[in-house]
């Protein structure tokens, strides 16, 4: 059992981490929730002090709560809400998501169940199948960009000519596709990897029985292989989910934005940084947050039932 | 019982399973092989696979115009520095969390989970803001703590799952025979996590080299790592396949060796333990 000492020990061992994700969780989400009901436009000239720079005066103005900004209530959420970049930005990332999820998990079954056959040289196969996992999101976009969807010199252009057909300029005609073909190639090796993992963990005696018992392969998948992956294919969802939610390096670098490929997270960023109406952009803050905070609880609870087991 | 397997069904899986993973790996493949060609070569039409004549000077354009090597330099601060800093805060807390748990352990680790989840864009302009302030922007110190705190939750939650498959009874065996918290940490504990420790190390370094939104939002000249060296290639200048090319086989090469070496861990790391 653990003495009294050791209790006190342990809060010291632990203190530092929690008041660090403690102060990086409330100061810049307060500073959000504070902003989203203010006026701040700093291109003309709002200013959140009107004394010196120091970090002092910030954090003054900070605690009474930005006095010389405007307080404007809901008007900033309505105005997200209400302007016509929304629907489209919110359409274009459920498109995106539900593409990705789809294609990955799908194709990650396939892939998994493949890998678990007996073959020569699987250990390469994995390797090669998980390596896209390990490239920068900038890099993968660009390399995609140029050298396989430039409409010009890129290998899909002289392929299509091969053919006869006339080459498609792959961002800004199918933008969408293309984005999704991105990113799900950056994505299929952890759906397939996780899915491998617990298609492993399967008990083969299992199969064998009923295997004997006379079910076929397409039986034995739906009755026993897909039912045990349930919970990991639950998970692919709920964490992909998360990170999908707020890619941005994918479109920073091939479209800006431009096409229909603007989402919810790169509404935000222009809103926030590149027009700097900070205000208006930190409601739609709060609105990200809230809808990653949906699918995060879901997937809490699967891992802290995970924890008691 | 394995089943027994027929040659012939193994020889066609294994062609099917190989054909997949080249596909798969066929952007990456691509890529290194490009680079070694001249910028006429890499556009050409039909596209030439082997036969060209291997050139490097792409990689000494590439680091001649634009001094690749203080990039990557940067890069290996920001992974290593934050992967290093998350240790030195984690080990304690996910020690603590391990072997002397309390009701409220599991509550702190999901609340820990939670500002993972916290979605980067919804705090893009405090953290820009604090950063002016702070006179931190552009700063390698201040992406190291950006980048310690988002992995922060991940580096906790491996070497909890690590450190609790570490058998209590050996901890206490060493209590019984009068080893101080510090023996114990030091002679029994610390032999028996260096595994666990080693792999958490190796995924967070990763996970930090790739990231992509902090290093491009934060970052102009003087901080600017790999991530966004490479998106400075999205306005091109006439032919610069080859040399995007060069580049990019640069940056994800470490990373690709790395990554390798990490796939057990990787599922770990990234699911939480909820899948092992």
């Amino acid at each position: 059992m653990a003495t009294k000492a050791s209790r006190s020990a342990a809060r010291i061992m632990m203190a530092p981490a929690v008041v660090l994700l403690l102060g990086w969780m409330l100061i810049p989400l307060s500073l959000t929730v504070i902003f989203s009901f203010k006026k701040f436009l700093p291109l003309r000239g709002d200013r959140i002090t009107d004394r010196g720079e120091g970090f002092g005066d910030f954090m003054w103005e900070y605690v009474r709560g930005f006095p010389t900004l405007d307080w404007v209530g809901f008007e900033n959420f309505s105005r997200f809400v209400g302007s016509s970049s929304f629907w489209p930005s919110v359409w274009t990332t459920l498109v995106i998501v539900g593409g990705v999820l789809a294609i990955t998990v799908v194709l990650g079954i396939l892939l998994s169940l493949l890998l678990d056959q007996p073959m020569w040289g699987q250990g390469v196969v994995r390797i090669l199948v998980i390596a896209p996992f390990f490239v920068m999101p900038t890099v993968s976009a660009l390399v995609w960009k140029n050298m396989f969807m430039d409409p010009v010199n890129g290998l899909f252009a002289h392929l299509w000519r091969f053919f006869g057909a006339e080459p498609v300029a792959w961002l800004s005609e199918a933008s969408m596709g293309s984005i999704v073909m991105i990113v799900s190639w950056q994505w299929l090796p952890f759906a397939t990897l996780i899915l491998l993992t617990a298609i492993q963990s399967l008990d083969s005696e299992q199969l064998e029985a009923a295997e004997m018992d006379g079910a076929g392969p397409l039986q034995r998948f739906g009755h026993i292989i897909l039912p045990h992956l349930g919970r990991a294919i639950t998970i692919v969802i709920l964490i992909q989910t998360i990170f999908l939610l707020s890619i941005f390096a994918e479109i920073f670098v091939t479209t800006g934005g431009a096409f229909g490929t603007r989402t919810l997270t790169y509404l935000i960023f222009q809103r926030v940084l590149e027009s700097q109406n900070v205000g208006l952009g930190s409601a739609g803050g709060v609105y990200a947050i809230i809808l990653a905070n949906i699918v995060a609880i879901f997937l809490m609870r699967i891992v802290g039932k995970n924890l008691d087991a | 019982m394995a089943r027994a397997v027929t040659t012939q069904r193994k020889t066609l899986t294994t062609a099917l399973a190989w054909g997949v993973g080249l596909l798969i790996f066929f952007p990456i493949l691509w890529t290194i092989l490009t680079s070694f060609k001249t910028e006429a070569q890499a556009i050409a039409n039909p596209p030439i696979f082997l036969n060209f004549d291997w050139t490097l000077e792409n990689y000494a354009i590439v680091q001649e115009r634009s001094d690749y090597m203080r990039f990557l330099w940067n890069s290996v601060i920001l992974a290593g520095g934050s992967t290093l800093l998350g240790i030195i805060i984690a080990v304690p807390a996910a020690w603590s969390m391990a072997f002397v748990p309390s009701k409220r352990t599991k509550d702190i680790l999901l609340w820990m989970l939670s500002t993972k989840m916290l979605p980067a864009v919804g705090v893009l302009y405090p953290i820009y803001l604090l950063f002016i302030e702070l006179g931190l922007l552009d700063s390698r110190a201040g992406l190291v703590i950006v980048l310690m705190l988002i992995n922060l939750p991940i580096i906790v939650w491996m070497l909890y799952t690590y450190f609790r498959e570490i058998p209590g009874e050996i901890l206490e065996a060493a209590r019984m025979d009068g080893a101080t918290l510090k023996e114990e940490l030091l002679y029994i504990l610390t032999p028996m996590a260096i595994p666990g420790i080693a792999s958490t190390v190796l995924l967070n370094f990763i996970l930090a080299w790739n990231e992509a939104f902090w290093t491009l939002n934060l970052t102009a000249v003087d901080a600017a790592p790999l991530t966004a060296f490479i998106a400075s290639y999205s306005s091109p200048e006439g032919l610069f396949f080859a040399k995007l090319s060069a580049a990019s086989t640069m940056a994800i090469a470490p990373i690709l060796i790395l990554g390798w070496f990490s796939q057990k861990q990787l599922v770990r790391g990234l699911t939480f333990g909820a899948v092992k």
